[in-house]
């Protein structure tokens, strides 16, 4: 188990390696950041002198070892336009994003279990076929278009053509409460009611596809003899969906979340934009619109090493929940 | 000596696309306390549905048509409530699966498995489930309980599990035991250990037991009386040694034959020609006249079951010839 | 098989009405679901709209002669200053009539998707059939790559391609073949391994077939109705995922506005109630990809190998 633990986070490395020497090159090709940072009127000479400071003069692979350098010291570069550590700045942002995504999973389990578990048990009631086909439309509906219009009912039409119909906010986090110094918008009422709408966008596409992975599990696992055999042993309907059918819906359910919480993170890019949400995503697009090089290495750093994680705990995970997985893996 | 179970036209239709599948069409059996009673057939015959029907566990699109009967202690099953149902149901009535791999639930521990079942039926805590579990499983003959019981079922071997699922059958003393094949995913050996093990339990206990199956070598050492079944009819009833000896129905006579045995040596085996025919499509009269040698005229009008010997029915118009 | 009244042997073969090829089974099958028919009606209207935009539009919207400011955000409805045409889905900042903006943006979000989808599978599919016949450390390393590939969500890829990248309609297409080729890698290899077994392959090599006529015309044909399945998908994630980009601005330039980009152009004007601008092309955008995937995941049930006999 160690072994495989040690031998995956070495992949994991070299993954990184791999990616950071892309994404350096890459971003090194494109544009000057300092001609959008000073003034069009500076002189040659500040211009020299800013080029100087950034080892920006130096060859690009001078270039990318110094970053290894600093990298491995934890020091990913000042933010060409904020000044800040752009490490700070990507720990500062990242609460925002893992809340929304949070929120987002919770709320797909919440909707996205029951629908496909009940689809699965009566899959020919109009009812389970319109929860299909509202799957369908769920991860059909481009994602950012679905947070437009959410704006557009929730926080524009309805309250303006209904008297007294609340109003809800478009953007931004709300008034936030600070535990063990992370900022949480759930906690109060304003940053739920803030939380709603980019919540709901992004848990739209998980969700419809927690629907139908649940109820395709669902319909392979009721036919198993198991399930005969519990009705034979007497078991209560309540018993056997619950514990028999649901204990086998949850290893794939849970796998998917795992992994799905990764791609949850990274669309929150989009979702972001939409909602102005202060999250990572939101200032990787204006770090990338704007040429802001160190954030955007910085952060792909963190990405890769949060989905190298992600997808390690994913496996554990996986083995813990289903115990025929667990003996092979200590037999290895 | 009134019978435990007693079927009377039991008919179980599926209601499919493609027409009405009539899988057992108008059984007839009594099972007494104590007694084996072995069901014979092959596939497609209707044996298994007709287990199933006596547990009410037939699944849409099946179900068991009006006028129906299946009377268990005197109580009548078809006309008893779903939660009636249930109580009986792995209390009174349990049932043994086919395939071991596959009728324990492969993420659920053994234990809970079997503390659910004392637990379904009885209010007792689970400590006191857990010990009666334990009991179940050195009933059965299985070694160090304690320990098989924290383990999942993959952990078990073929008849490890066969074991298990009959301590789970056997958890509140039926009086009867539906076992659909039991043995037939096993080894041989093992095979031989099973089929002991349940004659002696149904001996001790008074459990009266249907063992259905589609190999008549096996019910011949274990059933005191056999029942052959053809296309959702039973065709040939008896005692086990009346049946395997002196069979009356040309289908009886067909899967004896094909048995290889010590006398049939340096033979050629016999073979009944032909398939079973489709539950959709089945002709008027016999169902099995289209592979019958000795099938005439009359074979289009459908023969009753009748005794023709004592204790010893068919359902042929030639039984005597 | 605890139920074997449920698929008992027929006495005699049924035979079959009429004979049937495979194709025309598969036509009549996907025909009895309504809802993927919907699905393909939608994918058709789209396809014609996009096919004769300049003929069906009211108004080129590329040609600045032909816009007056005048009319800038008109709501739905509203005839033109001139009285020439009647803007039947408004106007957008520019004075556009939405409605021609729309028919041609459909034409850039569908060409975008098609020929991506195309592309990666051509690519997809040589890398996984290639992986499924040389077998051993070949296979090993191109499936690592793959994998890897497939961890990274495409969204995240390509929106760091086209950071590198730059706009442009071609940029697009090339970042959006590149984090779609592994789909197609994967499942043609996975489908390539399953015919590799099988007999006729063995036949084939026994004959000694050149390697290239065994893979392309004896394995790529069994795989590919796993492959249509995934390409309709892909489909429609490459058409949002284009939008996306779009809207995000690191897609397409503003003078080739594709449906994505038209939703961008309404953000600003959402708030102040100029709903329009933005409404519908997300509903143009939704119909073309809710119509991929109503017909395709019924095409899915239809091409499904259990169901092929």
């Amino acid at each position: 188990m160690i072994v495989y633990i040690v031998r995956r986070l070495m992949q994991a490395a070299l993954v990184m390696v791999v990616m950071s020497i892309l994404v350096f090159v890459g971003i090194y090709l494109i544009g000057d950041p300092v001609l959008m940072m000073i003034s069009p009127d500076a002189s040659e000479l500040e211009r020299e002198a800013v080029r100087r400071a950034l080892h920006l003069d130096l060859p690009m692979w001078r270039q990318y070892l110094l970053f290894v350098n600093d990298a491995l010291h934890g020091n990913f570069g000042r933010s060409f336009l904020a000044g800040q550590p752009a490490m700070g700045l990507i720990f500062e942002r990242f609460p925002a994003t893992l809340e929304l995504a949070f929120a987002s999973l919770v709320m797909s389990l919440a909707i996205g279990l029951p629908m496909g578990v009940y689809a699965g048990l009566r899959p020919s009631t109009p009812g389970s076929k319109a929860i299909m086909t509202g799957s369908i439309l769920g991860f059909s509906l481009p994602n950012f278009w679905v947070g437009l219009m959410l704006i557009m009912v929730f926080a524009v039409m309805l309250p303006d053509l209904i008297p007294g119909w609340p109003r809800l906010p478009a953007s931004g986090r709300g008034a936030t409460v600070d535990v063990l110094g992370v900022p949480l918008s759930f906690l109060t009422l304003d940053g739920l009611r803030h939380l709603l709408l980019p919540a709901i966008t992004l848990s739209l596409y998980k969700g419809a596809l927690i629907v139908r992975l649940a109820r395709a599990t669902a319909r392979e696992v009721l036919p198993m003899d198991y399930v005969k055999f519990a009705r034979a042993k007497g078991l209560s309907e309540r018993r056997i969906v619950g514990v028999h059918v649901l204990k086998n819906i949850m290893i794939p359910i849970a796998t998917v979340s795992g992994l799905e919480f990764g791609q949850t993170v990274a669309f929150a890019v989009v979702t972001e934009t939409v909602f102005s949400w202060p999250g990572v995503g939101k200032l990787l697009i204006d770090s990338i619109l704007l040429l802001d090089r160190p954030v955007v290495v910085a952060y792909l750093v963190i990405i890769v090493f949060f989905f190298v994680v992600l997808n390690l705990v994913v496996d554990l995970l996986y083995s813990v929940l289903d115990p025929r997985v667990r003996l092979e893996s200590r037999a290895t | 000596m009134s019978a435990t179970l007693s079927v009377r036209n039991l008919r179980t239709h599926f209601f499919t696309k493609e027409g009405v599948a009539k899988a057992v069409d108008g059984v007839d059996f009594d099972v007494a306390p104590g007694e084996i009673l072995g069901l014979v057939g092959e596939s497609g015959s209707g044996k298994t549905v007709t287990g199933f029907s006596i547990l009410g566990l037939i699944d849409p699109p099946g179900r068991i048509v009006e006028g129906s009967s299946i009377r268990f202690n005197g109580e009548e099953l078809t006309a008893a409530s779903p939660e009636r149902l249930r109580a009986i149901r792995g209390a009174a009535i349990a049932m043994i699966f086919q395939d071991p791999m596959m009728t324990l639930n492969p993420v659920l521990r053994v234990d809970t498995q079997m503390i659910e079942t004392v637990q379904a039926h009885v209010k007792v805590s689970a400590a006191e489930a857990r010990d009666r579990a334990r009991k179940a499983l050195v009933q059965v003959g299985i070694p160090s309980p304690d320990e098989r019981l924290r383990a999942y079922p993959h952990q078990f071997s073929g008849g490890m599990r066969q074991r298990v699922a009959i301590a789970i059958a056997l958890l509140h003393k039926p009086k009867l035991i539906v076992a659909d094949e039991p043995t037939t995913a096993l080894d041989v050996t093992i095979q031989g250990q099973i089929l002991f093990e349940a004659q002696r339990l149904c001996r001790e206990s008074g459990t009266a037991m249907i063992w259905v199956t589609h190999d008549l070598a096996v019910v011949a050492g274990l059933a005191d009386r056999i029942a052959v079944m053809y296309a959702g009819r039973i065709v040939e009833l008896g005692r086990t040694a009346d049946v395997i000896e002196r069979p009356m129905h040309p289908y009886t006579k067909g899967l004896i034959g094909s048995v290889p045995s010590q006398n049939t040596r340096g033979h050629r085996l016999a073979q009944i020609p032909g398939m079973t025919p489709s539950l959709l499509r089945l002709p008027a009269g016999c169902a099995f006249k289209a592979r019958c040698p000795i099938a005439v005229d009359k074979c289009n009008e459908m023969p009753a079951l009748e005794e023709h010997r004592p204790g010893h029915w068919a359902r042929c118009w030639r039984a005597a010839a | 098989m605890t139920d074997a009244a449920l698929e008992p042997a027929p006495l005699e073969p049924v035979v079959a009405a009429a004979p049937q090829t495979p194709l025309r089974r598969i036509v009549s099958d996907f025909c009895e679901n309504r809802l993927a028919v919907f699905g393909l009606v939608l994918v058709v209207l789209s396809i014609f709209v996009a096919a004769f935009a300049p003929l069906i539009s009211p108004q080129n919207p590329f040609d600045i002669a032909n816009l007056d400011l005048l009319d800038a955000k008109s709501p739905p409805g509203t005839v033109s200053g001139d009285g020439r045409i009647t803007y039947w889905l408004g106007t957008d900042g520019q004075a556009r009539d939405m409605m021609s903006a729309i028919f041609y943006g459909m034409r850039i979000s569908l060409f975008v998707g098609f020929v991506s989808v195309l592309a990666a599978l051509a690519i997809g599919v040589v890398v996984g059939l290639v992986a499924a016949y040389a077998g051993g450390r070949t296979d090993a390393f191109l499936m690592r790559f793959v994998d890897i590939m497939l961890s990274f969500p495409a969204i995240l890829v390509a929106l760091i391609l086209l950071s590198v990248l730059g706009k442009g309609i071609d940029k697009v297409l090339i970042a959006l073949i590149l984090v779609q080729w592994a789909y197609f890698a994967r499942a043609a290899r996975g489908a390539a391994l399953v015919e590799r077994n099988k007999e006729y392959v063995e036949a084939a090599t026994c004959l000694a077939l050149p390697p290239w006529r065994i893979v392309f015309r004896h394995m790529l044909p069994n795989c590919m109705p796993s492959l249509i399945v995934i390409a309709t998908i892909t489909l429609a994630r490459a058409i949002a995922l284009e939008a996306t980009l779009s809207f995000l601005g690191v897609g397409v330039p503003v003078t080739q506005p594709s449906l994505g980009m038209l939703i961008s152009n309404g953000f600003e004007f959402l708030l102040s109630g100029s709903y329009w601008i933005s409404f519908f092309p997300g509903v143009a955008l939704a119909i073309a990809i809710v119509g991929i995937n109503l017909a395709g995941d019924h095409l899915r049930d239809v091409l499904n190998p259990r169901n092929l006999r």
